[in-house]
């Protein structure tokens, strides 16, 4: 069923000097298991949307419905949706606080009043999702390397069981191994836990190597919403927004316009390799 | 030289609760490393490979286990030298919002200066100068909370300028911002090296952020790994794999082609440069029937020993 988000605005400091428009009449579904990138340069008000889906922020005006019922109305069990959608914050391992991994991720199931025994199991299947190394289970998060932090972090929300995962930033300040470390760990989980994954990021060229789909918000407005070869034929208005394409679609421009008559689609260096082949093969027979 | 290393070593003491030595960990095993000033360095490696350990001797905010280090000649371990070295090799990190602490950014790169006793009239020269050199000179009278990723960078930036160093070390400066800010950014310190000679030493994990460096020096297990020209480093794509890196993408195209059979250079830093390759190769295609120029011999029979280009 997923979150149906419709026509909601989010305003800052109503009625004051002070006001700012964060969300401006934004209206966007999020179905079930689907692997989503929500770009948008800062300030355009992809953190407020992404707070308003699991109910931190509620929207000025609109309206916000989780599996058809609307979040704010009476009946609405809030703890459901907060332990449903999952968000994963920037740096998130600045939160690890207990004695040893297992406990801190156990921390959010036992705060949803689950028994030991049920917490424990799911800290464990989480730590297993993440790869988590099983001797790394009682060691203080602050022994962690980087990468390893964040992922006993993701963790942590993992074990809630979310249905719907959104993560700020995950790679932010990660080598490039640890990122594709990241990236892959999040969408192995979206592919046997049939989550969403809703991938908040400023790499064009991580969100164009992973996502099913693009949401491109700037100034407050849901801009473009599609897959990523629609999104990035319009390298210039993403620009115009502190944007960019990939690395990738600027190559593969920049060889048109030179004169090799090759397709600008390609996302990822694997794409643009057979696309310039397959080009050069047609040149020749 | 701006930057001498000799035989660093640097060891973390780790400590328990009674403040009793636990253990050591060697971040820094054996670095050798000099920079010429003017120098525009880029340092890459893996998290926990050492670099910023590395940049903290720079500014003499870690000292040798073992070895030394000279900034423009000064000793980091000379107790004396530590004003004049922080003054000299000034430093932005990672996180803008941890570095802005004024209420107007004007006020904010002016604080260094203050700090140092520059009279006033000269440090209003200075803020000046250096918002100009960042290009954030219409911003002075703003707050910082109102600016965005790149722009904080920026001013974070002016505030090390303002100080009038020699050497600027930027500690994965873009790690936290949006496309745009990582651009204006890059391009101020750039712009920092060319214009005024002030020698830049820039630690990523954005390969292609490096492909300007006059020298980069990739760091792994404590050690420098690698050291040479973008062109010489990025030429290197499985050895920079395995160090856990990756090279800018049009290389790693360049690469990946080659590797299929086309004649194109091993090096590939621009997609310019890849067009041209691509262009030319092309044309030395088209030419197998016709006589060979000595030019593209090579390439022709390569192709043809590969036998599936038509």
């Amino acid at each position: 069923m997923g979150i149906k988000v419709d026509d909601i605005s989010f305003l800052y400091e109503r009625g004051t000097a002070m006001q700012v428009t964060a969300l401006d009449h934004v209206s966007a579904e999020i179905p079930d298991n689907q692997f989503i990138g929500l770009i948008g340069h800062t300030g355009s008000g992809k953190s407020t949307f992404v707070q308003t889906l699991n109910g931190l922020l509620k929207p000025t005006t609109g309206h916000i419905y989780y599996n058809g019922e609307d979040i704010d109305g009476e009946k609405f069990d809030k703890k459901k949706l907060r332990s449903d959608v999952g968000l994963v914050f920037q740096y998130p391992e600045h939160q690890l606080f207990e004695v040893d991994v297992i406990t801190d991720v156990m921390f959010g199931p036992r705060n949803l009043g689950l028994s030991e025994a049920e917490a424990k199991k799911r800290a464990l299947e989480a730590l297993e999702s993440v790869h988590m190394p099983k001797d790394l289970y009682k060691s203080s998060p602050f022994d962690l390397s980087g990468g390893q932090k964040r992922r006993a972090a993701i963790a942590g929300v993992l074990a809630m069981r979310p249905k719907i995962l959104i993560l700020d930033e995950p790679t932010a300040g990660l080598d490039p191994k640890g990122r594709d470390e990241i990236l892959g760990m999040i969408a192995g989980m979206k592919r046997d836990l049939n989550m969403t994954i809703i991938l908040v990021s400023h790499s064009m060229d991580d969100v164009a190597r992973y996502v099913d789909r693009i949401m491109v918000m700037g100034g407050g407005k849901l801009l473009y919403d599609d897959v990523p070869v629609k999104v990035f034929r319009h390298v210039k208005e993403l620009e115009e927004l502190g944007l960019a394409a990939p690395q990738i679609t600027y190559i593969m421009k920049l060889l048109k316009e030179r004169g090799l008559d090759v397709s600008t689609d390609a996302l990822n260096v694997k794409e643009a390799a057979a696309e310039i082949m397959a080009h050069r093969r047609e040149l020749h027979v | 030289m701006m930057i001498k290393i000799e035989k660093l070593i640097h060891d973390y003491i780790k400590r328990d609760d009674e403040g009793n030595v636990a253990g050591t960990f060697r971040a820094i095993s054996g670095v050798d490393l000099n920079v010429e000033a003017g120098q525009f360095i880029a340092i890459l490696g893996h998290n926990g490979s050492g670099k910023s350990t590395l940049a903290k001797h720079l500014n003499a905010l870690l000292f040798p286990t073992e070895g030394a280090v000279w900034v423009d000649g000064l000793n980091t371990k000379d107790e004396k030298n530590l004003w004049e070295i922080r003054r000299e090799a000034g430093m932005v990190f990672q996180n803008p919002d941890n570095q802005i602490i004024a209420q107007v950014v004007e006020e904010d790169v002016g604080f260094g200066p203050e700090n140092m006793g520059v009279p006033t009239e000269e440090i209003w020269t200075r803020v000046e100068e250096s918002l100009k050199a960042v290009g954030m000179l219409e911003h002075r009278k703003k707050s910082p909370n109102r600016l965005s990723g790149g722009q904080k960078q920026r001013v974070s930036i002016a505030g090390v300028i303002a100080m009038e160093p020699k050497c600027i070390i930027l500690d994965e400066p873009t790690a936290m911002l949006d496309p745009n800010g990582r651009k204006e950014v890059i391009n101020a310190a750039m712009k920092l090296n060319r214009t005024k000679g002030i020698t830049v030493i820039l630690i990523t994990h954005y390969m292609e952020e490096a492909i300007n460096a006059d020298q980069i020096f990739v760091m792994d297990k404590g050690k420098v790994a690698m050291q040479g020209s973008p062109r010489e480093i990025f030429a290197q794509v499985d050895r920079m794999k395995e160090l856990q890196l990756d090279v800018p993408q049009v290389t790693l195209l360049a690469y990946e082609l080659r590797k299929q059979g086309l004649n194109i250079p091993v090096s590939i830093l621009t997609k310019e440069e890849l067009a041209a390759a691509l262009m030319g190769e092309e044309q030395a295609q088209e030419s197998t029937s016709a006589p060979e120029t000595e030019e593209n011999v090579e390439s022709t029979e390569k192709e043809e020993a590969d036998g599936d280009q038509g």
